[in-house]
């Protein structure tokens, strides 16, 4: 296996959806490649870095304040009367 | 090397009875709704759009969007994945309306294999997070993400951030599977570069460690 079939399996290994041989194949890359090493823990770092940075929180104030504008604004309306094209279901 | 763990989901047992309720103009069961997943569409929107003050706009205009389309919601999908459909498009026009000078495209694929070619391979510090204060890491973090095209970040918080599945996220943005396994590769990569010069190891160097 080459650097560059490794990391186009990165997602999918960091994700745990593969099967067991492509697996094994990916961790024996691993245990000689030290850059694709270094770059698969990296990454996972990265995404665990994001999950648990809390960035972006909605306060509690302004959590208070939207809804209650959000269901100030719903109350003038029924459900279902959409004055826009409507989105449909995602597939 | 261990996987990833997804997000462990909360329980929506009663999800589909509130949805029910609201859909028969039941407020109350809709402002439930509303309090379960406000924190997420709101990170979800300032992801997208950059701006707070665009964020809490979509925020209330995605909730009234979802309340008025209810009756469309065909409950094939979870009500949350739905929801974020709509918010994703209300956050994406807004960050139109602010950049019109700019193509802003959920199909925007840029093209270049160099920009998921890593160059940065210094293994990090064992903790990150302790190099720096909260305040600075949420700078660094949210400087960084801003740098990627808007068709990145938005897979990025709904795989990594928000933990939806693959096909979750391919349903939410009307996407392929393979093209959201794609921008999730080059999101995920470009990431780790830029974090790279803050993170990398310095022991012995000039750093801050």
């Amino acid at each position: 296996m080459t650097c560059s079939e490794f990391l186009k399996e990165l997602t999918d290994y960091l994700d745990g959806a593969m099967d067991a041989q492509t697996k094994a194949e990916l961790e024996d890359h691993l245990q000689w490649c030290h850059n694709c090493y270094v770059v698969c823990n990296t990454t996972k770092m990265t995404i665990e870095i994001y999950r648990e940075s809390h960035l972006y929180e909605l306060p509690d104030d302004l959590r208070g304040r939207l809804r209650t504008a959000i269901v100030k604004r719903c109350s003038g309306h029924n459900p279902g009367d959409s004055p826009d094209s409507a989105p449909d279901s995602p597939k | 090397m261990a996987t990833i763990q997804p997000k462990v989901e909360e329980p929506a047992g009663d999800e589909l009875r509130l949805v029910h309720a609201a859909k028969a103009g039941d407020i109350g069961a809709f402002e439930e709704l509303v309090r379960r997943y406000d924190r997420n569409v709101f990170r979800i929107a300032q992801h997208i759009t950059q701006n707070r003050e665009d964020a809490e706009d979509v925020v209330q205009d995605a909730f009234l969007k979802a309340y008025q389309n209810l009756g469309n919601f065909q409950e094939q999908s979870k009500f949350y994945t739905w929801l974020v459909r709509i918010a994703v498009n209300e956050a994406l026009m807004r960050l139109r309306r602010r950049r019109p000078e700019r193509m802003v495209s959920l199909d925007e694929d840029i093209k270049t294999e160099e920009d998921s070619m890593p160059r940065e391979v210094a293994d990090w510090a064992p903790n990150p997070e302790q190099l720096y204060s909260q305040g600075e890491l949420k700078e660094i973090l949210g400087k960084t993400i801003q740098g990627l095209p808007p068709s990145f970040r938005t897979v990025f918080v709904l795989r990594d951030v928000e933990g939806l599945s693959t096909e979750e996220t391919a349903d939410a943005l009307d996407l392929s599977i393979p093209a959201v396994k794609s921008r999730l590769l080059r999101a995920r990569l470009q990431l780790r570069e830029r974090l790279s010069k803050y993170f990398k190891n310095r022991v012995g160097g000039d750093g801050k460690q």
